[in-house]
């Protein structure tokens, strides 16, 4: 597998150039034609975030003559502890302009086209079209759908990587004899199942490993070298560093590479649940106290139990004075200690955690029960900023 | 011979904290259904209220995808090695 062009189509290397890439252009397999190649190729990351900036950063130094990015988020202090593209000084930029400074930096020769804007079903068709191939470094299912469909409508190859706490996954999907995204995941698991990288953490070091891959491959398929990563799922596991690879095939019946009944972009977020989900949530109607209510009802001296949900490594982080914990990995054992007479108010990071606990609650029975809105990190923002964020 | 299941971090917790486990069966089926008697949880992980495989859970019987053989009924010979990868989407 390769979208190697022509030499005829290649354009030339300055001497600035030459001697840039000398180390690529003495190894015989890349060469001369394989950097001409590099500098004519137009890559389309989808994320500039964890495994985009791994990415970025190592195809703009390959000498990748055209770099789109797509990617609508800012720079949070958050995103630093992987997001190597981004530093300190840029927390609240928009994350496409300090990435286009950084490349810039790096290699004055890639053009960066910045795309600030969710990749979406309107969009993704206009956008992929003009690129060779797209690099997925997104952190959702949907838009993973959704690069794979366009990708396969357009006959893109997409360089897939995705990770999790300490583990990753990467192939290469949708070229003309290799399987596509939907051949290995059929369905998105249901909202909610598998925490982001937000809720669940991640190892920072694991993006720049999965992400190098990436770009591994990215480079192999612009320059036609070696042996894609086509029809493998490379698995890592970064706790026992064990690589190790599953064979992926083409599904026949997949309705997108197979019997191409996918012939345009759907609604990614009702394809992955997600539209019903925040209905359903809407319509049970968890009852939920601002953090200033807390406060208040707190400084009366009104008796509450107030339930701490998280794990206890975020427990040690910080907490509320007063609050007690009932992880939710074993709320069922710690359903016996509450007492359904009391008011009780449940709380976690960001509010999500704690919804779910409100909803077993009421199932049980308890009828005076609220969510703390925004969890102990709006708590931090509106009440006590002693306590950290995180 | 003892099968060897091999689970990724995200559902150790729900099979006691291990990623690796020795199990008996003579089918992928079998073997899920031997681990998940040790850990109820984790079969609800592995397995539908059908008892079939999710579409986003895959299981890699030494390295070859089971959907693409007899699903759950796919035979397991002796020192066999399952992978169970599941559906993970961060970046």
């Amino acid at each position: 597998m390769s979208i190697a062009r022509p030499v005829s189509e290649l354009p030339p290397l300055s001497q600035e150039e030459i001697l840039r890439y000398s180390r690529h252009l003495i190894i015989p397999d890349v060469g001369l034609k394989g950097q001409r190649r590099l500098k004519a190729a137009r890559v389309l990351m989808v994320g500039a975030g964890g495994l985009g900036s791994p990415i970025g950063l190592y195809l703009a130094a390959a000498g990748v003559g055209t770099l789109g990015i797509v990617e609508f988020d800012t720079v949070d202090v958050t995103n630093l502890q992987r997001q190597v593209l981004h530093g300190t000084k840029d927390v609240g930029r928009k994350k496409v302009e300090s990435a286009r400074e950084r490349i810039h930096d790096v290699n004055p020769h890639v053009q960066v086209i910045p795309y600030e804007t969710r990749l979406t079903s309107d969009n993704a068709l206009e956008i992929i079209k003009g690129y060779d191939l797209v690099v997925d470094g997104t952190d959702n299912f949907q838009t993973r759908y959704l690069v794979n469909d366009a990708c396969v409508i357009l006959g893109k190859p997409n360089v897939y990587g995705s990770i999790f706490r300490f583990e990753g996954q990467s192939t290469v999907f949708c070229t003309t004899e290799g399987p596509c995204y939907r051949c290995l995941y059929p369905e998105p698991p249901p909202p909610g199942m598998v925490p982001s990288c937000a809720e669940g953490g991640v190892l920072g070091i694991l993006p720049g490993l999965l992400g190098l891959v990436q770009a591994t491959e990215t480079v192999k398929l612009i320059t036609g070298i070696g042996e894609a990563l086509v029809g493998r799922l490379l698995l890592v596991d970064a706790l026992r560093m064990q690589f190790r690879t599953v064979k992926l095939r083409k599904d026949p019946r997949c309705p997108a590479c197979g019997t191409h009944e996918i012939k345009e972009l759907v609604d990614y977020e009702q394809f992955c649940g997600i539209r019903g989900a925040e209905e359903a949530e809407s319509v049970n109607g968890i009852p939920t106290i601002t953090p200033v209510e807390l406060a208040a009802r707190r400084k009366k001296g009104d008796d509450l139990d107030l339930v701490d949900v998280r794990e206890p490594n975020e427990w040690e982080i910080g907490r509320i004075e007063g609050a007690r914990l009932a992880p939710l990995s074993s709320f069922a054992e710690s359903l016996s200690t509450m007492d359904s007479a009391r008011d009780v108010v449940v709380y976690c990071k960001v509010g999500a955690r704690s919804a779910r606990v409100v909803r077993q609650l009421q199932a049980a029975g308890f009828k005076r029960v609220w969510n703390l809105a925004g969890g102990i990190n709006r708590w931090s923002e509106e009440v006590d900023p002693s306590v950290p964020r995180y | 011979m003892a099968i060897t299941l091999r689970l990724p971090t995200v559902l150790a917790k729900a099979a006691g904290g291990q990623t690796v486990h020795q199990a008996k069966g003579a089918t992928v089926g079998d073997v899920v259904a031997d681990v998940s008697a040790k850990y109820p949880e984790l079969g609800t992980r592995l397995r539908d209220a059908k008892g079939e495989p999710y579409p986003y859970v895959i299981f890699y019987l030494d390295d070859e995808d089971i959907r693409f053989q007899n699903g759950f009924k796919t035979p397991v010979p002796d020192g066999a090695e399952i992978v169970v990868v599941p559906a993970i989407a961060g970046g």
